[in-house]
């Protein structure tokens, strides 16, 4: 398949509910070598969920490890992902293929466990924190429908939540007293 | 650019908002934010007529909400937003001097600023001012922690972050 053109904002069938991937056949493959192309020809984007291209299934790719220094899974293929588990929090800047020139503070969990298949139908168990998880959150959204400018926080409440002490030496999640 | 000024009170946004649309004005981006009691609005707004057209539009709801109202002809249409790399967060007890001293020292790297926003808060007697900046630098962290190194030896507390942006 060639490359797809993304479905962007105000776009309503962004908000379409997908559904899971039954069949793990070849046309699947055929697919997710096509949304993956997609994701490659745009800008740098570590991730792309099928109904940005208007293929309304369950499926997401992801991709950080471009991000030098994070703990990450390499390229992923995930397809009818679940997140089970959630922990932390923090507020990071997002931005989307299906809405050029905006980007937005998103406040998402830092650690996830999720539950997937692969493209042959295995189930897959992973443990993502910081920036993948992130990633996986802001496709699995796309998935229900979700887009980030759905969920974006003001600016200024970023100032209610310090995280990093680093000059004073302390842990990275110390919280102000 | 209008700029609109005056003590804060419910109905400000609605009251210029309609005024403007019903002029024929079509607004773009805004910073509207309460500071020190009053309330404040940065906006760009589209409008075929001059901008002494615009102030008359604006006259009898600024003068029945006691705004102060300031209009600049800008060249404004869709652009390309920079996205801010570097976060710099500062913390110190209020003095004069405290963004001077932190803005030059960025400026001197090259570093520019996308948006600053700061508050005193506090104990009255002992008040404690807090920026948050965003900007661009092309310059490695560890430079810009150089930079202002000499700020925290003067007792300010000065962190400095990347901004990641994820694009998914």
């Amino acid at each position: 398949m060639a490359v797809q053109p993304i479905l962007r904002l105000p776009d309503e069938r962004l908000k379409q509910i997908s559904e899971p991937v039954a069949a793990f056949d070849s046309e699947l493959r055929s697919r997710v070598a096509g949304l993956e192309e997609t994701r490659l020809a745009g800008p740098a984007a570590v991730g792309i969920a099928a109904p940005q291209t208007g293929w309304f299934q369950r499926v997401v790719i992801l991709d950080v490890s471009s991000k030098k220094g994070i703990a990450h899974h390499g390229h992923l293929v995930l397809v009818n992902p679940e997140i089970v588990h959630w922990e932390g929090y923090e507020i990071g800047r997002e931005g989307c293929l299906s809405v050029p020139d905006y980007t937005g503070n998103v406040i998402r969990a830092t650690r996830i466990r999720l539950l997937a298949q692969d493209l042959d139908g295995e189930p897959r168990e992973l443990e993502m924190e910081g920036f993948e998880a992130r990633a996986a959150q802001h496709e699995i959204d796309h998935l229900d429908g979700l887009l980030f400018v759905d969920r974006v926080v003001s600016r200024r409440t970023d100032l209610f939540r310090r995280k990093v002490y680093r000059a004073g030496g302390a842990g990275d999640d110390r919280q102000p007293t | 650019m209008l700029t609109l000024v005056g003590e804060d009170r419910p109905g400000i946004v609605a009251a210029v908002t309609r005024a403007l649309f019903d002029a024929g004005c079509h607004l773009g981006e805004a910073s509207m934010i309460r500071l020190g009691g009053n309330f404040t609005i940065m906006l760009m707004v589209r409008d075929a007529r001059p901008a002494i057209g615009l102030e008359e539009a604006l006259a009898p709801v600024a003068a029945d909400l006691g705004l102060r109202c300031h209009i600049d002809p800008v060249s404004g249409g869709p652009h390309r937003h920079l996205v801010p790399n570097i976060q710099v967060r500062v913390v110190g007890a209020d003095r004069a001097g405290i963004v001077a001293e932190v803005t030059e020292a960025l400026a001197a790297t090259g570093f520019n600023i996308l948006e600053l926003e700061s508050d005193v808060c506090g104990d009255p007697d002992q008040p404690v001012y807090i920026m948050h900046i965003q900007g661009c630098s092309t310059e490695p962290i560890e430079d810009l922690t150089e930079a202002l190194a000499g700020l925290r030896q003067r007792g300010i507390s000065v962190e400095i972050s990347p901004v990641e942006t994820l694009i998914g």
